[in-house]
């Protein structure tokens, strides 16, 4: 087991090497990097006095920021700096990105844990009855209710939701993660309004992974139904309700934990797109717009973020196999 | 039950092993009959038809192109003429004379501070006098210098300057006119000045006219008559004949007649000719406010009657013979006048209505023809990638779960590699590097379809590396490697076509997501572009919260066609799996 562990760390970490050189590769590529929209702007603003000109902004501040380095002395200078835990400035923020970083991801932490926390309060119970009625109008209904959710872009269902609470309703804000008045307001008072603010953006992450969720309660759950046990169970005469909750429902429990700890590592990647409409400023807001601007360093930062992220949950779903199946032996 | 029966109403006895008893259906029929048994299924095939449809054929019988800019004509009340009454003096001069500005501020100022007496001005180092021609209205000459007159007691001589000759009657009119002290005279129609110098002596000047000053503008009636109402001859006796009060005159040995509405205002018609006027004369100028527009004279006369009278709106009846109505408004010194324009505007955000099933868009575009383009484009990306991705899929896994041992290692990292790297990030970041080179709508098409393709073959190839791994153990593989078959073709010949159902179950679902995707990109502005549409692209313009609170005809009807295909896509593919491996139906 250990040596398994060991063996899948030291591969994550030459992916990790490999991935984030593919992406700084990439970003170098942009044209219009940040740095000479930079220039463009000093020197706009210094041209009236006679200051430097566009040319030589930008000479000064690829100097600056490393841009003259090639490609690949660049990404070693880059690591010789995150081995040395030091991710940079921020080119956008213009604060180390450690410290934007700590500032943003508990609003996409906040918001993953909520919706998580729905998603499974509505998902499972609604797997359970589908399986338990299968065939039946109820089924049917979930099963098309949840690939309707499958279906459905983000963009659209956050649009949708936007227009009806926020335009027509005017029940929530149409964006922000604070009201207009929230300075004023008791420190409850503050943290109802940006519950308040969380509702449209729950609701819109809650809807796109509900249906996933709840086909896989009811395929599970269907699998145990057709166990041995359960006829065994119904056999001794067991009433209906203690079948599905004490023999059914608890070895349906396996494969979700697994599958939830699977999920654990994505409650702190952000929902890009959810966050850019909603503007609420967790990660995924704030990186999209560091990415679109190319600010080099937070965008690594978050890309190496994300692949930690996804090496961990891959490992965390390799491990949750074995331990949750005492058959499976990792090897 | 059923079963029983059916046998039990046979009346022909079949033995048990009779071939017409036992029904045999190939697995590919058993499939099929599997599949159209599902209800679900079914209705997704009816939506991907109906999109297909939609999208394929819709765009052919849509009158419109999908990059058909559509206009219509509003009227507004826009500026359309300025008039301004005249205060300062209009100068015309005779041909080949000039006058300089300086000494047109010294006459308007001349003017201005005696009023109507005529007088002489000294400016530019000659003399000029001003004759008054009639109400407002002078003639400007200039002396020129001839002579000098020297008064020697009872007697005078005249000493004319160098190159000048002066006839007798000349002479002997100026003498007498410095004996009786008289400083102006005529010979022959010709006005003469006497200035008096120094010591008794008087310098002979001509007065020559050389320009007329009038506070009343000259409109020609057509761009024929413009060198007719030019002519110095014409305005001077015109002015004349309306200073004084007759209605005809004669310039240039033409006769001219007016109709006088006051002293400023009237319209002046070639005798004879009582139907269409040569020009219009008024003291308010009325000027166009955009380039290229012609105010017929009577439209002129039209806003100096109404400015006149002080009124706020007129009637005009226009070339066309209808009633147009103009209003006045004052601003400064100036009137500004208005008036109901018909223009032709881009038909942005029309509601729907039956020329356009959808309204238009903020480009004016039908929006149901964009829809259908789009879906094309929708559907083809989704196509296009999810091939891509199988290709690449099924050669990698294929040679990776066939060689096993260190290829398939290296390949699985390789796969681990591209698998690891965050989506999102890697499409805005190359969405903005085309941006940036400004890569043709078309061509970006493609090349977001490659990267997507790029992108997503990981999925594939970690599937038909798992089932090949395990088909290579079956018998069917050392029979194959029994009859000596090459490995090429013992992969995609024998391996391959046994992940089939699993791919194509997997390419239905997928197939729904990379739509999803596509959309998400075209929504963010990284995907497709303009004028090209797709579905994502249209809703984009429910980013603008002014199209997304009042235009829901604009992007809802392409989210409702994203969800359905991407439904029936997933219901498809949900029916696929249950009907090849019914075991797994749950």
């Amino acid at each position: 087991m250990w040596k398994f562990i060991v063996r899948r760390l030291s591969l994550a970490v030459v992916i990790i090497f490999f991935g984030a050189f593919i992406i700084y590769g990439v970003m170098r590529c942009m044209p219009t990097s940040f740095v000479e929209s930079l220039a463009r702007q000093r020197a706009a603003a210094s041209a009236t006095t006679g200051g430097p000109t566009y040319q030589e902004w930008l000479t000064q501040l690829n100097e600056a920021y490393h841009m003259n380095d090639d490609v690949v002395t660049g990404y070693l200078n880059w690591l010789g700096g995150v081995a040395r835990g030091d991710f940079g400035n921020s080119w956008k923020y213009g604060i180390p990105v450690t410290e934007k970083f700590n500032q943003v991801i508990w609003y996409s932490v906040v918001l993953s844990i909520i919706t998580l926390v729905l998603e499974v309060v509505i998902c499972i119970p609604l797997g359970i009855q589908a399986a338990r009625h299968q065939y039946s109008g109820f089924d049917y209904g979930i099963t098309v209710f949840a690939m309707l959710c499958i279906s459905l872009p983000t963009f659209f269902l956050a649009t949708v939701l936007k227009y009806i609470f926020a335009v027509k309703l005017a029940w929530l804000d149409l964006y922000g993660i604070v009201g207009r008045y929230h300075e004023q307001l008791s420190q409850f008072g503050k943290i109802l309004d940006m519950a308040q603010h969380m509702i449209l953006p729950v609701l819109t992450l809650a809807m796109l992974s509900v249906g996933g969720l709840t086909r896989y309660t009811r395929t599970n759950m269907l699998e145990v139904m057709n166990a041995d046990y359960i006829r065994t169970a119904r056999a001794k005469g067991l009433s209906e309700r203690v079948v599905i909750n004490r023999h059914a429902f608890r070895n349906t429990l396996i494969p979700l934990v697994s599958y939830m700890s699977y999920l654990l590592p994505s409650l702190f990647s952000g929902a890009m797109i959810t966050e850019t409409l909603f503007q609420i400023p967790g990660i995924g807001y704030i990186s999209y717009d560091a990415m679109v601007q190319g600010d080099l360093p937070f965008t690594m930062f978050y890309s190496v973020f994300l692949l930690v992220l996804t090496q961990l949950s891959l490992m965390l779903a390799d491990i949750m196999y074995a331990v949750v199946d005492p058959r499976v032996r990792v090897n | 039950m059923s079963e029983n029966n059916r046998f039990a109403n046979n009346s022909e006895q079949l033995s048990l092993d009779d071939g017409r008893r036992v029904k045999v259906l190939s697995p590919g029929m058993m499939v099929f009959k599997r599949f159209i048994r599902n209800k679900l299924a079914i209705a997704g095939i009816i939506i991907l038809v109906f999109m297909f449809v939609f999208s394929f054929f819709g765009g052919l019988l849509s009158p419109y192109r999908q990059d058909q800019v559509f206009y219509k004509v509003d009227s507004a009340n826009k500026e359309y003429a300025s008039a301004v009454v005249n205060t300062e003096y209009r100068f015309l001069t005779k041909d080949g004379s000039a006058l300089s500005t300086l000494v047109r501020a010294n006459f308007s100022r001349v003017v201005k501070d005696v009023g109507d007496e005529s007088l002489a001005f000294t400016a530019d180092g000659t003399e000029w006098t001003i004759t008054r021609l009639g109400d407002s209205f002078y003639a400007i000459g200039s002396a020129q210098e001839l002579a000098t007159v020297a008064l020697l007691g009872k007697a005078a001589d005249v000493k004319p300057n160098a190159g000048v000759e002066l006839s007798d009657d000349v002479k002997n009119a100026a003498i007498e006119a410095v004996k009786a002290n008289q400083l102006t005279f005529d010979v022959e129609g010709q006005g003469y000045v006497l200035t008096r110098g120094k010591a008794k002596s008087y310098t002979l000047s001509t007065v020559g006219e050389i320009a007329i000053a009038s506070l009343l503008a000259y409109d020609a009636h057509s761009a024929d008559d413009a060198a007719t109402i030019g002519s110095y001859a014409f305005r001077r006796n015109g002015e004349l004949a309306l200073k004084s009060g007759e209605t005809q005159f004669e310039a240039d040995g033409e006769t001219f007649t007016m109709e006088v509405e006051d002293a400023q205002n009237a319209l002046i018609y070639r005798a004879g000719e009582s139907d269409t006027p040569v020009a219009t004369v008024s003291n308010v100028i009325v000027n166009p406010v955009n380039n290229g527009v012609f105010l017929p004279t009577d439209y002129k006369s039209a806003v100096a009657e109404a400015i006149a009278e002080k009124q706020t709106a007129f009637e005009y009846l226009n070339a066309d013979g209808e009633s147009e109505k103009h209003t006045i408004v004052m601003r400064g010194n100036n009137y500004i006048i208005y008036t109901e324009q018909q223009t032709t505007l881009i038909d942005m955000y029309a509601l729907p209505s039956l020329a356009h099933p959808l309204g238009t868009d903020d480009h004016g575009m039908d929006v149901m023809t964009r829809l259908m383009y789009g879906g094309r484009i929708s559907l083809m990306v989704g196509f296009v990638v999810m091939i891509l991705e199988n290709l690449l899929g099924i050669v990698v896994g294929g040679v990776s779960g066939y060689f096993g041992g260190w290829v398939d290692t290296l390949l699985m990292r390789f796969v681990d590699l591209f698998n690891s790297i965050p989506y999102y990030p890697i499409m805005i970041i190359t969405g903005s590097i085309m941006d940036a080179f400004e890569i043709n709508p078309y061509t970006r098409i493609f090349l977001l379809m490659a990267i997507m393709g790029v992108m997503g073959w990981t999925g594939v190839a970690r599937v038909v590396r798992g089932q090949i791994l395990s088909l290579r153990e079956q018998d069917f593989m050392i029979a194959t490697e029994a009859t000596g078959i090459r490995v090429s073709r013992r992969i995609f010949r024998h391996l391959v076509p046994n992940v089939m159902p699993l791919l194509i179950v997997q390419a239905t679902m997928g197939l729904g997501s990379i739509i999803l995707t596509e959309a998400t990109l075209s929504f963010l502005g990284l995907g497709i572009k303009y004028p090209l549409a797709s579905w994502g692209s249209i809703i984009n313009a429910a980013s603008n919260i002014y199209v997304m609170t009042n235009f829901w005809f604009i992007w809802i009807p392409a989210g409702i066609l994203i969800v359905l295909t991407v439904l029936g896509f997933n219901f498809v593919g949900d029916g696929l799996r249950d009907a090849f491996d019914p075991k797994m139906k749950r």
